[in-house]
This record gives structure tokens, sequence and C-alpha cells, in this order.
């Protein structure tokens, strides 16, 4: 019903659009689901609706109004895990996390591998998401790293992407053909860089920590070594090819050095990667446990030198929700993985723009034009005619996470109980605010 | 007396006691050690207390040393094997403790195969938990027997020379002797093949070495420590099979090289002809059966500072 939706007036904010460079105070004009105008006494022309009540004013003095947020990695458990998330309550959590649009990965029940599952998320997105749900599909059938899915059936039934997350193709035979195919076919070629191998039985980082701890390593070597394949192939069949969460200091060493060359290549990082280290798991709390697991510092340092240098073309939460129980074990017998939806923005304000590491302007195109360009989507800009999707932030309000009330239907998050100084304040979809803050 | 870790939340690991703490420990398991020809003291110390001994992983020596500390401190104990219990009927590991916890127990000694496992226990129950040995993390009360035995051989702690040598990366004995020998600037010599040998290692605790050389790391060594290849926690062999016992397995000939009153330990069980021979095993130098003696005396040292 979004259409009967009220026109809405944002006033006071500082408009940051990096589509276009913007960076000024600006009205925001909103109708029919349409970004219509931004300017700056758009109040004077409207003043007869205004009058009449026919528009929504919605003041966002002091804070910052910019393109709606973009998490191109998410796992959204429908169709098959409902009991840790659905589409429905993922979405939630995104908006509350200042998201208008989410990329949800292929590893559901069954596996999005082909047009039919495609068809059952978008459809189903529709009827119950608050943002904006765009699929991406599995490379192989079951994601079981032998066979090509239907990649061009699910293109034609709306995934953004293609990617095996989480059981990476182990075949580099395989992984050739689908780049083939994916530039074909104009989609991004999504790998968690993995070599299971090197990884097999790990629990954390290996390290120090891991070593001190008695847990299993996960080297970085095992990320790297599949980085480095990847960039290979990328370069043999001119796909494009983007690197998940990319963490280790190496990866993103050869990331820039691939750029550098001129390769369609790029990478997202997460905000617990950058945010939080791999001391955290001396508690052996299931929360810190997650793949790629949180490294030592100097991969943190690098993650945040990549923000900082334009390496990083996005920051994706890879929100990743476990029911209660399946966290409540023994630390090696936990699923990987830690929601992060909504202490996304709140972390990435919190240690990339408060340091003065990064500007404002980078910080809202790590979130809108990076993951937009990403993928080759057409959102993350307020260019008048653009579908109204604005996400209102600022970086003065106090607030806490407290997990408990997360909209998510998992409470895995290591980030209950943290304070945040800025975060997410309205959230806009389609020109309809599905959430603010209270 | 100040309330110390081991206090507050039983004893989870070395890594977090002082030295002070591990001597009050130490100089009380003395005073429990059986004199000639007798048998452990009994006292009612810990009269009324129930101490659950919670065994995930099989253990002899372990548990029955537990046992026999908990009894002939007058407390009531409860020993329940993984095996045989609901625990191997698929019941989680918190529903498990919710339901020893409606027993009431005054502590929990807990031996499991995960690393954590005891720390995860801690962080969601009140009462003392006591690690008998977590994964390939920690095994406090194992470290502390092993200092007691290496004091009644009239060795110091301070500044000693210590070689272990074996599957290090597997090894919770490991890591909690060289935690408990660093609070006394031990010299640490830690031995094995690459595989078993993480370079990290070098970090765990101030004056700990490497080395792939068995000869070296014993060389003028006080007590060289000898640990069992754990072939169900390696993904692969650390090398050909029949090479193991070639390069690491400790033969009478290499004593030589240590001190002379130097000491072999071994946490068992042995395999005589894997890690050392069988004339090492039984030789004057070996004090094997003094650490199993240690067990109970240690661990009614440390029942009591927990509980009484």
């Amino acid at each position: 019903m979004r259409d009967a939706v009220k026109p809405l007036l944002i006033t006071g904010g500082r408009v940051i659009d990096p589509a276009s460079g913007a960076d000024a105070v600006a009205e925001v004009l909103v109708r029919d689901g349409r970004i219509e105008s931004i300017g700056t006494g758009l109040g004077a022309s409207l003043a007869e609706e205004l009058n009449e009540g026919k528009i929504d004013i919605l003041d966002a003095s002091g804070a910052i109004v910019a393109p709606g947020f973009i998490d191109i990695h998410v796992h959204l458990r429908e169709p098959g895990i409902e009991h840790a998330e659905t589409i429905e309550s993922g979405a939630r959590a995104a908006a509350a996390g200042g998201f208008t649009t989410i990329c949800c990965m292929p590893n559901t029940v069954p596996v999005n591998d082909s047009a039919s599952v495609t068809s059952y998320i978008v459809q189903r997105a529709r009827e119950v998401a608050k943002v904006n749900v765009r699929p991406i599909g599995a490379i192989t059938k079951g994601s079981l790293g032998e066979e090509l899915s239907a990649i061009g059936s699910m293109k034609e039934a709306g995934i953004v992407a293609i990617s095996d997350d989480g059981r990476p193709v182990m075949n580099a035979r395989v992984m050739r053909r689908a780049m083939e195919l994916a530039r074909a076919l104009d989609l991004t070629v999504i790998d968690h860089c993995e070599d299971l191998n090197l990884s097999a039985g790990g629990d954390m980082h290996e390290g120090a920590e891991s070593v001190r701890l008695g847990l299993r390593g996960i080297p970085a070597a095992s990320e790297d070594v599949m980085v480095a394949r990847d960039l290979l192939l990328s370069e043999l069949t001119g796909a494009r090819f983007h690197v998940a969460h990319l963490s280790t200091q190496r990866s993103m060493a050869m990331v820039a050095f691939a750029k550098s060359r001129g390769l369609s290549v790029t990478c997202e990082v997460t905000p617990h990667h950058f945010a939080i280290t791999d001391r955290e798991l001396e508690t052996y709390d299931s929360n810190y446990k997650m793949k790629p697991p949180l490294r030592c510092r100097h991969d943190a340092d690098a993650v945040i030198e990549g923000i900082v240098s334009g390496v990083v073309d996005a920051i994706a939460t890879d929100h990743a929700p476990h029911a209660g129980s399946e966290k409540m074990q023994e630390f090696e017998r936990c699923p990987f993985g830690i929601t992060g939806l909504e202490t996304a923005l709140g972390l990435s304000i919190d240690v990339l723009v408060h340091s003065g590491r990064i500007t404002l302007m980078r910080l809202v195109e790590l979130f809108t034009t990076g993951p937009a360009s990403v993928l080759k989507m057409d959102c993350g800009t307020l260019a008048p005619g653009a579908p109204a999707d604005i996400t209102i932030f600022d970086l003065t309000t106090e607030w806490t996470y407290d997990v408990q009330q997360s909209f998510s239907k998992s409470r895995n998050s290591p980030f209950g109980g943290r304070r945040f100084r800025g975060g997410p304040l309205a959230t806009i979809v389609g020109g309809e605010i599905v959430w603010k803050r209270e | 007396m100040p309330l110390t870790a081991a206090r507050r939340a039983g004893l989870l690991d070395i890594e977090s006691l002082g030295r002070d703490e591990i001597e009050s420990i130490l100089e009380r398991a003395k005073f429990f050690q059986p004199l000639q020809n007798e048998s452990y003291r009994r006292l009612d110390t810990l009269r009324g207390k129930m101490i659950v001994n919670l065994f995930y992983e099989a253990s002899t020596r372990t548990r029955v040393s537990f046992e026999i500390a908990a009894k002939r401190l007058g407390a009531d104990t409860v020993s329940i094997a993984a095996q045989g219990s609901s625990v191997s009927k698929g019941e989680s590991l918190v529903d498990t403790l919710n339901t020893l916890v409606a027993m009431r127990p005054n502590a929990i000694v807990m031996r499991h195969a995960a690393s954590g496992a005891p720390h995860f226990l801690a962080r969601h129950l009140e009462i003392p938990i006591v690690n008998a040995g977590d994964g390939t993390h920690e095994h406090p009360t194992q470290a502390l027997l092993d200092a007691r035995t290496i004091l009644d051989r009239g060795k110091s702690l301070d500044g000693i020379r210590v070689a272990i040598i074996g599957d290090i990366a597997h090894s919770r004995v490991a890591r909690s002797n060289v935690h408990l020998l660093s609070r006394f600037n031990a010299d640490i010599v830690l031995c094995g093949p690459p595989s078993l040998l993480p370079p990290e290692l070098a970090q765990l605790a101030p004056g700990v070495r490497l080395s792939w050389d068995m000869e070296e790391a014993i060389r003028d060594a006080d007590v060289i420590m000898m640990l069992r290849v754990q072939l169900e926690r390696a993904h692969e062999a650390p090398m050909a099979a029949g090479e193991y016992f070639r390069f690491y397995g400790l033969r009478l000939e290499h004593l030589s090289l240590a001190k002379p009153d130097v000491i072999v330990m071994h946490p068992g069980p042995i395999n005589r002809g894997r890690e050392l021979s069988s004339d090492v095993a039984d030789s004057q130098r070996s004090a094997i059966l003094n650490q199993v003696e240690n067990g109970v005396a240690v661990r009614m040292a440390v029942l009591e500072r927990i509980l009484a």
C-alpha cells in the first residue's frame, strides 16, 4: 500500500548523497514512493499542501539524511530455518539498523539454487518485508560445489549475484565455469573465500590466542589462498568478482593489487572484523564465533586501512542468526555466525568516524553507492526520480544495544549491552517510514 | 584471606592464578600427603557438602583421585560419567547442567573434551567449578600435582629447567604446566614435531622456548615431562608411522644429556615404546607413580580451598 502513503517532507537535515557528491543542509520531498526534489525553501512552494495537512513533515534537524543503506550480505533463514529468522523478522532488524535494501544469501533449506526458490523469496518479501530484499543465487546445485545451478533462470526470477556463501566452491574448474557464465549474464560472483582443507576443524583464528585457549585454529592462509585463486580466475574469465567479508591483511593487499591492475574486483568487510579481534574469545563465548573468524590486531588494522584507502567497496554485516539453543553449547559445537544488522552503523560510526579515520561522505558511500555498484544495482542514490529509500542517522544520540529487544528472531550478537554514540534514527523505504528510533 | 579468583570461581585454569596462590595450594597439599604406609588423612572439613564429579571424557586417575579427595575431606560425592547417563542420550550441556544444579551441589568437578566447557558452565552457574581437564586447554590440578612432585624430589621450582616433549599442541597438561612453571621463572623448552608445536606457543608465557630437537631440549634439564601423542585429537599423523619414537621417544641413553638428578614425568596413561621406553618408565629417575600419589593430596588442597 505504499502508493497510498502521504508525501513526506524531510526538513533540516544534512543531506549527504555520494552519487552526486552533495553534502549540504536541505529539504527532501518524497512523493509517490520516489524522491521528488531536494533543495532549500521547498516548504514555500508546498505551503498550500502543508497547510491542508496533505504532506507529512519529518524533522531531521541535526541529523544526516542519506540514501537508503544497502547490506549485500545477510542470511534470512527462510525458507527452511524459520525458527532462527524469517524474511519478515530479518527485514525488521534491517530497518532498525538503517538498511533499506538487503541481499540474502542462498544457504536456506532448500538452497536457493532454482528459479522457484528465488521466486518464493521475492514473492514472500513483497508480502511481508519492510525493506527491499534482493536474493543471491547459489553457484552450484545445493551449494555442493559440483554442478552449476540454474543461474540464468534465477537471474530472470530476480537474483542480483551468485555465491555459495559458507560452502565455498573448492573445485577451481567449477569456479571458472561459474565465472564465465556470470560474465555472460552480467552477474557478480561473490565468494566466501576459505580453503576448507586448511580450515577444517577450526573454531577461531589461528594464532597466539587459539594456542593459548586450546581451540583449533583457522589460519589466515585459508582465506588468502582462495582470494588468490579467485583473483586469478577472475582475470582468466573477465568476471566481476567480489570478496565477501574480507578479514586478513594479505587478502586486502592482494585485492588492492588486483584493483591497481584494473581487474573487476571488489570487496566488503564486516563491522565485527574491524571493531573487535580474537582477544575477545577468552571467555569462550560463542557469540564471538563466526567465519571468517575474528582475526588478530594487524588484520583488523589492515581492514580499517583498506576502508580508509578506498580498497574496500562496502560494509556488509554477514547477519547470521542462530536460535539460542544452537549457541548454548560447547564452543566447538556451536555454529558459526552472529547477527549484525542492528549494530553495523553504530559500530562503523564508533570505529571509523569518531576516530577521525574516514569522512561522513565515505561512511555513507560504504553503505550506499559502494555496495550498489558491487552488484550493479540501481539503488543507493537520492537522485530525483529514484525510489525514496532514505536512511536518517546521527553521530550524537547515545543508545545501548539491548539484544533481547532485537527485531531479529535470534540473539546471537556479541554487542549486547554495548553503548553507542550515533546510529540510525529513521528508515524510509519507498517513501514510507518503516522504522523510527523511539 | 583475600577473595581470590580460585575461591570465587572454583579453579578454571592456572593462567589466572598468582604465584602466592599456587604456593599456598602446594604447601597445603604437603599437609595432606600420607605418611609412610598410611592412607590419606581423614577430615570432616567438608562435611555436609556435596560435590558432583561430571566426567564427559574417559578418565581413571583424575576421576578416582577427585573422588577420594572429596571423601577424605568428608564431602558427599556423586560421580557421573558421560557414558550411561542422559549425556549420551543427546542431552545438551546446558540441560545437563540445569538438572545437576537442581540437585544443589556445592561444587562441580568437570572433565570435558571441549576446551572452555567449564568456562561455559561457570558463566551460567553460581557454584564453583573445578576444571578437571578441558579439551586441549588446561588441566590445572595436573600441573599442581606435577609441581608438588618436583618439590618432593628436593628441587626448587625457581629457575628450574624443564623440557616438555611430545604433542604440545593438543596438551592441556603442557599449557597448565607452562603457566605454573613460568610463575617461578622456570626455563621451559617445549619440544615436538612441527605439526604438534605451533610457533605461537612461544608466546604462551615468559621463559618458553621451542625446539624440534629432543636432544637439545633435554640438555641440562632438571625435569623431563613426556606427553602422550593424542591421535584422537590430531587431524593427521605428525610424521610417518614408526618415526615418532625414533625422534621423540625418550630412551635411557638420553638421560645422560640432562642433569644427573633429572626426573622424568608423564601425566599418563603412558604408551611404552611410543613416547618413552619401558626402562625409562621403570627407572629410578621416573617420578610417574609419585605423580599419581600426589593427585589425591593436591585435589584435597584444591577442594578445601574452594569449599571450606
